[in-house]
């Protein structure tokens, strides 16, 4: 019984943190599916989301959710302001210098961060307090309760925007080819912004419930999840939504079970060993779409 | 201008690369007789070298072999820890500190060129951002092992232990050299600018003489048109393999070279980041142009130490240096003004791409 609890209890954890992941990679999914660039800052943008709403709930004494909502405003202004100054000139430019100039960004926001907020770690409070769930033996906090409801609520959001909506069916437009969307009179620079503006919000409440679940908060917050999450938008198959989705979870899942079963030290090795080995058998992801070259 | 025949053409530009990196050794090793060099430039001579390598062998696989490799700090790591560890077991038996170092950067270039073949051989079946991505994990699984790898020598040879220090074993007389997370902490400085300058030679002779070779047409071709190249009997993964691995183990003697430089080195130094410098200085530099490379290198490496009058904000200066640089080079209007100057090559028309 206590071996069959440990797992369940590792489980619980593994899809939290799994969560997490997915709604980081949902953001990084929505901007390779629509502008065709990977995009190194998402990371940073998490942490920026973070420190607002920290400063929110610490300094200026608001509600949580208050909080939470502000740090996603102040995220989503963020992303499109990156997108407009710092990608948005570079549409034409071969795929490599847009990455080196997301990875500019992502120094830019870091070094931002070092110097308006200090390298010093800042104690997270967690937006939903600490307390957990108790079923028999088994305790689930609310934080992962949380986290887990928010990945649900945003992947329905999500797939009913783009299913359903015209600006979500505008931005499936834009990824499947931009030129007839643009001869079909879709706005293609307005829907590029609106894919920065859905993800960066995104990350905001990712970079909330990352805190809030592992209360450490500095400017390199964000690097190692975004990898981590841009991982498993590969894993899932990148550019599809309920890949990032699969991805995350999965990630999550075998994160924890590779921290508690098997060794702390070697966790990342072994998740990005398995991305390796479902890469080479599966070599556009899980869910991705094979496309068949042509000549 | 009068027109050059290509081989004639070839000769002189591979002319000017050498004779660049050669006048600016002789420079350098001038001033430094005459004690111009400020101490933190002169620490930094090697690093530079060192990196400069990394540049020129990165350049190979993405600039030339047109793949994305966002774990190159992988092989640096292993050839750095293996050469520390050849270095430094071998300290009794090769007295002179000049051939320990030959043999360290070797040693690292060898094993590097190993983990290249055994990282290449599933990597270059994928392609475009699913190879860069696992290129990155091979990156971050090499910096993992290494962190819980720990390493000692005495009278009866190598120790080898995943758990700690003491599960090592050792005779008394014996020491640790690699120390998990710690790394290597007493290692014995032997790296020289001279050192660096000759391995920096190396690394362009290699790839210049492998660009111009049957094999790095083939791998040009295998770039511009997978299917083409193909189709007239190029093995795309023999070709592709084969620049990889040469990546790989001038990476290694690069990283050998790094870590001699300093007296205490741990894995975490090569990590994402680290990847991440050397493709910034070889697309700053220019895809598949050499001298960029180590000019990139160079001047990038040696711009945090300029900036140190504005040191607080000197990383935030180099980010926006950054992203400035990228928008200026791929702005159509800037490109027309350098392209009529006649300084530049016209940029290539837009739309041409290949299917």
């Amino acid at each position: 019984m206590g071996i069959l609890l440990g797992i369940l209890n590792n489980l619980i954890k593994g899809i939290s943190l799994g969560s997490i992941y997915a709604i980081i990679a949902l953001g990084y999914t929505m901007v390779y599916g629509i502008a065709k660039m990977l995009n190194f800052a998402h990371g940073d943008v998490i942490m920026v989301g973070a420190y607002v709403c920290f400063f929110a709930m610490g300094q200026y004494k608001l509600h949580p959710i208050v909080a939470v909502l502000l740090a996603m405003a102040v995220c989503t202004v963020l992303g499109v302001i990156i997108e407009r100054l710092a990608y948005k000139p570079l549409r034409a430019a071969p795929s490599l210098a847009v990455l080196i100039t997301a990875i500019g960004v992502s120094y830019f926001l870091q070094n931002s961060a070092l110097l308006l907020w200090k390298s010093d770690t800042k104690i997270f409070p967690s937006v939903v307090g600490t307390g957990s769930f108790k079923i028999g033996e088994l305790s689930i906090t609310h934080v992962a309760l949380v986290t887990v409801a928010a990945c649900v609520v945003i992947m329905l959001a999500l797939t009913f925007f783009t299913s359903r909506t015209k600006m979500g069916k505008a931005m499936r437009a834009c990824s499947e080819d931009k030129g007839a969307a643009m001869l079909m009179g879709i706005d293609v620079n307005r829907t590029i912004s609106m894919t920065f503006a859905i993800g960066s919000a995104l990350a905001a409440v990712a970079g909330v419930l990352l805190c809030s679940a592992y209360p450490t908060l500095m400017p390199t917050t964000g690097s190692l999840p975004g990898i981590k999450a841009f991982t498993a938008a590969v894993f899932g198959g990148i550019g599809s939504i309920p890949g990032a989705m699969l991805g995350g979870i999965l990630l999550g899942i075998i994160e924890i079970f590779a921290k508690a079963y098997i060794s702390t030290a070697l966790s990342d090795a072994i998740v990005f060993a398995v991305l390796i080995i479902v890469l080479l058998v599966k070599p556009s992801g899980l869910l991705g779409k094979t496309i068949r070259e042509k000549v | 201008m009068k027109k050059l025949s290509p081989g004639r053409k070839r000769l002189v530009n591979n002319s000017i690369t050498y004779g660049m990196v050669a006048a600016a050794f002789i420079i350098l090793q001038v001033l430094r007789g005459q004690g111009m060099v400020s101490p933190s430039l002169e620490g930094q001579l090697v690093p530079i070298c060192a990196y400069v390598v990394m540049a020129i062998s990165l350049n190979l696989v993405v600039g030339i072999s047109g793949e994305l490799s966002l774990g190159h700090a992988g092989f640096m790591s292993v050839g750095a820890f293996s050469g520390v560890i050849a270095a430094m077991s071998l300290q009794n038996a090769i007295p002179s500190p000049a051939l320990r170092l030959v043999v360290a950067m070797v040693v690292g270039a060898l094993f590097a060129g190993v983990a290249g073949f055994i990282v290449g051989v599933p990597v270059l079946r994928l392609r475009g951002d699913y190879l860069a991505i696992v290129t990155l994990a091979f990156g971050e699984i090499i910096k993992n092992i290494i962190n819980i790898l720990y390493v000692g020598v005495d009278g009866s040879g190598l120790h080898f232990s995943t758990k700690n220090e003491a599960a090592l074993a050792l005779e008394s007389g014996g020491k640790a050299i690699l120390k998990g997370p710690m790394g290597v902490t007493a290692n014995v400085k032997l790296a020289t600018f001279t050192a660096g300058f000759i391995l920096v030679l190396i690394a362009i002779t290699v790839v210049l003489n492998l660009v111009n070779s049957r094999a790095g047409r083939a791998i040009l071709a295998l770039r511009d048109n997978r299917i083409a190249a193909e189709s007239v009997g190029i093995g795309a993964t023999k070709y592709k393999l084969m620049a990889f691995v040469t990546s790989a183990v001038l990476a290694g003697a690069a990283g050998a070279l790094y870590a001699m430089n300093y007296s205490s080195v741990a894995a975490k130094k090569f990590d994402f980041n680290t990847s991440i410098l050397v493709l910034v200085f070889v697309v700053l530099g220019g895809m598949g142009n050499i001298r960029g490379s180590i000019i990139a290198a160079a001047l990038l490496t040696v711009l945090p130490e300029l900036l140190r009058a504005v040191n607080d904000y000197r990383m935030l200066v180099y980010a926006v240096v950054l992203i400035l640089v990228m928008l200026a080079t791929n702005n159509p209007t800037i490109r027309d003004f350098f392209s009529r100057l006649g300084l530049k090559k016209a940029p290539a028309k837009k739309g041409v791409k290949q299917a």
